[in-house]
């Protein structure tokens, strides 16, 4: 698992071969002056700015341009061939069903604590078990409606790369409008290639998320009306909210603008109080309910889970699914798909040590120099160790904050990640990425071809986050 | 649609209108700056700018002369006040991009671009290089905000409180401006028919308003007559066909305002439809006759008084 793998070229991240998925592609780049992919760089940026592509640095809110940043785009696509892609998309749909089940388990019967696949103490001690949800049915017993699954690709000793699930994004996950906005750049950058390539679309996500909205609305309504609920324009991610409410034509709301009258929920119009059935919202659980979460929280609305537990509006996530998507849950999904599918995984985890586990702990202590160590519940690359990049000293500080607290923690073997040939500032250079696609169910579970791209842009790094210098690419799916 | 997103987009149009009509009687004051004047006059000029928006207090604080300069960076660039294009362009964006939902996309990028293309003239001099020329720029950014609304929006209610926000503000500047300019004739010269004493200084006088407005040679064309102040005050107060006058400004703001009624809304548009009429009915010897400070005061208490129960019927 440790040998480097190119997305484009067969003999390694320098050295030419290309793969036949790719070749037309590098055909194209071999000609194009380096001039001209600068000319086309500037472009991208001056047109993103335009559009206001942008996400808020956290705690930051001046309203000037200093404080929206543009997350860097990259004019080189990442490829995937059909045949790759068609069963990465069956694994997909099989691991979010599993974990769609799982939820509804844990809320209901928790057979799967009972027959012992899953220690009850992870769940019950969860902070991410809501016991608010205990015996709470909601539509089609579809909880992660919107899921996000970051995947990475590694390679082994045979010079093949196998893809792995990093982890599941089962809460609120973000990006699709840079998946959708970065596809819309391409072609506007280079039409040609769409001309020259069977690339799947990928601008009907809007619609499959409307569609999956409005398939699970509570029983009984009959034309649902959906709305977006946002934090509000300083949270990092209002352009993908205001963008995504944009494109399906639904009100974009804040929690100000709801409220809760005779068990419904409704949002204030200038003609008048008007009801709200699905909410698909942008927002942690803590934040949705000041009477039930964090009570000092002023960004949704009171009253909002009694009516949703009532069945009487749809919350999109629902409450509670971080319990599946939490690292510590992660090393028991692909016993999840066996127990409620009675299938084989198709996709992989990455193999993981768990360092609740005695065994486990004892491996991961004597071999931090290479792995890498995650905290259960963070999140965007803070807190964790990647052990080839630290220094002896950050080892030796994080070794301590693992003795101490070690059911914190899970540690995994440091993934060799794919390299994609990247525009940099030196020129073309291999750079680490992964896959983030994402993955709708409603009354069935649909996807769009791909996902969003993302790039470690510095060199040797394996941090693709936007928050830490990461930046994003098209990406394609070659239909055959 | 949601009340804080009528809120947002009446805002919005508020303050692109706002910095339009800045723009253009900074750019009025400017150009007749460029004329031979005596100091006094000069300094009559821009301080009766500050004065029509109310800031001789902010401003008397910040800096100790009235002059060309000091006005100019005090309207244009200062951030400290609310009132100035700076100030302006950056709360249209914002509210701009609090609803971009609500928006096209072409707004949306207009209003987007437009605050920040602001910024990067400011930054690189605009205003000490060449006023008039900012000055025309913000004028069609304004344009083209106006066009892009009404050429890609669809004519919901996004759209007519857009427009009531236009409507509002720019019979609140054209108000202003015409008061400032007969008050202070009205003190210096005890009434305003004394005031043909001075043939040519008067023509420059009114022709400033004029164009301030985009009114000059529309004067000519409505008028064929020479400049008179009289004619001048019909034509910014009663031509309905006058897209700056103040019986246009409310003509329109009353048809959009119907677009959008509902049952609250009752005694607002019962108000605006009573000074539709007396706009639609007045002349202006009689408007003269009665003063026109307290005709205009009167109006602008109006106007206020309507943005008050838009917010109260439609926006809270």
């Amino acid at each position: 698992m440790q040998t480097a793998f190119d997305e484009m070229n067969a003999a390694g991240p320098t050295g030419g071969l290309t793969r036949a998925h790719y070749e037309s592609y590098a055909r194209w780049l071999a000609d194009q002056p380096e001039s001209l992919m600068r000319e086309r760089r500037e472009q991208a940026e001056l047109i993103f700015r335009r559009v206001g592509i942008t996400f808020a640095v956290y705690g930051d809110k001046d309203s000037g341009e200093g404080t929206e940043r543009l997350i860097p785009f990259d004019l080189i696509p990442r490829v995937i061939p059909a045949a790759e892609w068609t069963s990465m998309q069956a694994g997909l749909a099989q691991r979010v069903t599993a974990l769609n089940r799982f939820i509804h388990d844990v809320y209901h019967d928790q057979e799967i604590l009972k027959a012992g696949i899953v220690p009850a103490d992870e769940i019950l001690n969860n902070a991410q078990f809501r016991k608010e949800m205990m015996g709470v049915d909601v539509p089609g017993g579809v909880y992660s409606h919107i899921a996000g699954v970051d995947i990475v690709r590694a390679g082994h000793a045979d010079g093949s790369g196998h893809y792995y699930v990093l982890e599941d994004n089962l809460r609120v996950p973000s990006g699709v409008s840079y998946m959708l906005e970065n596809r819309k750049m391409m072609m506007r950058l280079f039409p040609e290639l769409f001309v020259n390539h069977r690339i799947a679309p990928v601008a009907h996500y809007p619609d499959l998320l409307l569609d999956t909205l409005r398939s699970v609305a509570p029983s009984g309504v009959a034309d649902p009306t959906v709305v977006v609920l946002t934090p509000g324009m300083y949270n990092s991610a209002y352009f993908e909210h205001a963008f995504l409410a944009q494109q399906m034509g639904v009100e974009l709301v804040e929690g100000q603008d709801l409220f809760v009258d005779g068990g419904f929920v409704y949002m204030r119009t200038t003609r008048g109080p008007k009801r709200v059935d699905v909410i698909y919202r942008r927002l942690d659980d803590d934040f949705l309910d000041p009477k039930v979460f964090r009570a000092d929280s002023q960004l949704g609305c009171a009253g909002l889970v009694d009516a949703y537990k009532a069945g009487k509006v749809t919350l999109s996530n629902a409450i509670g699914t971080g319990i599946a998507d939490d690292k510590s849950i992660y090393p028991y999904v692909p016993k999840m798909i066996e127990f409620y599918l009675g299938e084989k995984p198709i996709l992989q985890n990455v193999p993981t040590y768990v360092c609740r586990e005695k065994d486990d702990l004892a491996y991961t202590l004597a071999h931090l120099p290479e792995l890498v160590v995650k905290e259960v519940h963070g999140a965007g690359g803070y807190g964790m160790l990647v052990g080839p990049a630290a220094t002896k000293a950050e080892i030796e500080a994080f070794r301590a904050q693992l003795v101490a607290n070690p059911s914190n923690y899970i540690a995994q073997p440091t993934l060799s990640l794919s390299t994609c040939p990247t525009f940099v500032e030196s020129g073309i250079a291999p750079r680490h990425i992964d896959l983030r696609p994402f993955v709708l169910s409603g009354s069935s579970v649909r996807m769009v071809p791909g996902g969003l791209t993302r790039v470690a842009l510095k060199e040797g790094s394996l941090v693709v986050n936007s928050s830490q210098g990461g930046g994003t690419k098209d990406t394609w799916v070659l239909e055959d | 649609m949601l009340s804080r997103t009528a809120d947002h987009l009446f805002w919005l149009s508020r303050y692109i209108e706002r910095a339009e009509n800045t723009a253009r009687m900074l750019d009025i004051a400017y150009q007749t700056s460029l004329q031979p004047q005596s100091v006094e006059e000069s300094e009559q000029t821009w301080r009766s700018l500050v004065s029509i928006s109310e800031l001789n207090g902010l401003f008397g604080a910040k800096y100790s002369a009235i002059n060309a300069r000091n006005v100019m960076e005090f309207m244009v660039a200062d951030e400290s006040n609310l009132s100035s294009i700076f100030n302006c362009l950056r709360a249209a964006r914002e509210n701009a991009r609090a609803v971009r939902g609500a928006l096209t996309t072409e707004v949306w990028e207009t209003m987007n671009q437009t605050w920040l293309e602001f910024r990067r003239l400011l930054r690189e001099g605009a205003l000490a290089r060449d006023p008039s020329q900012l000055f025309e720029w913000v004028k069609y950014r304004s344009h083209l905000s106006r066009g892009v609304t009404v050429g890609t929006m669809l004519q919901d209610e996004a759209f007519h409180f857009i427009r009531i926000g236009s409507f509002l503000e720019r019979a609140d500047n054209t108000a202003r401006l015409l008061d400032v300019k007969f008050y202070r004739q009205e003190q210096a010269q005890g009434e305003p028919e004394a005031a043909a004493h001075d043939a040519a200084r008067d023509f420059y006088y009114w022709s400033a308003v004029l164009r301030s407005v985009s009114g000059f040679e529309i004067y000519r064309k409505v008028y064929s007559n020479v400049i008179q102040p009289e004619k001048v005050a019909e034509l910014l107060i009663l031509r309905p066909d006058m897209p700056r006058s103040l019986s246009h400004c409310v003509t329109r703001m009353q048809a959009n305002l119907k677009r959008v009624a509902n049952p609250q809304s009752g005694e607002t548009l019962r108000r605006v439809g009573r000074l539709e009429a007396e706009l639609a009915f007045g002349r202006i010897d009689e408007i003269l006759a009665d003063g026109l400070h307290p005709f205009l005061d009167g109006f602008l208490a109006e106007v206020a008084d309507l943005g008050v129960r838009i917010s109260k019927d439609f926006l809270a």
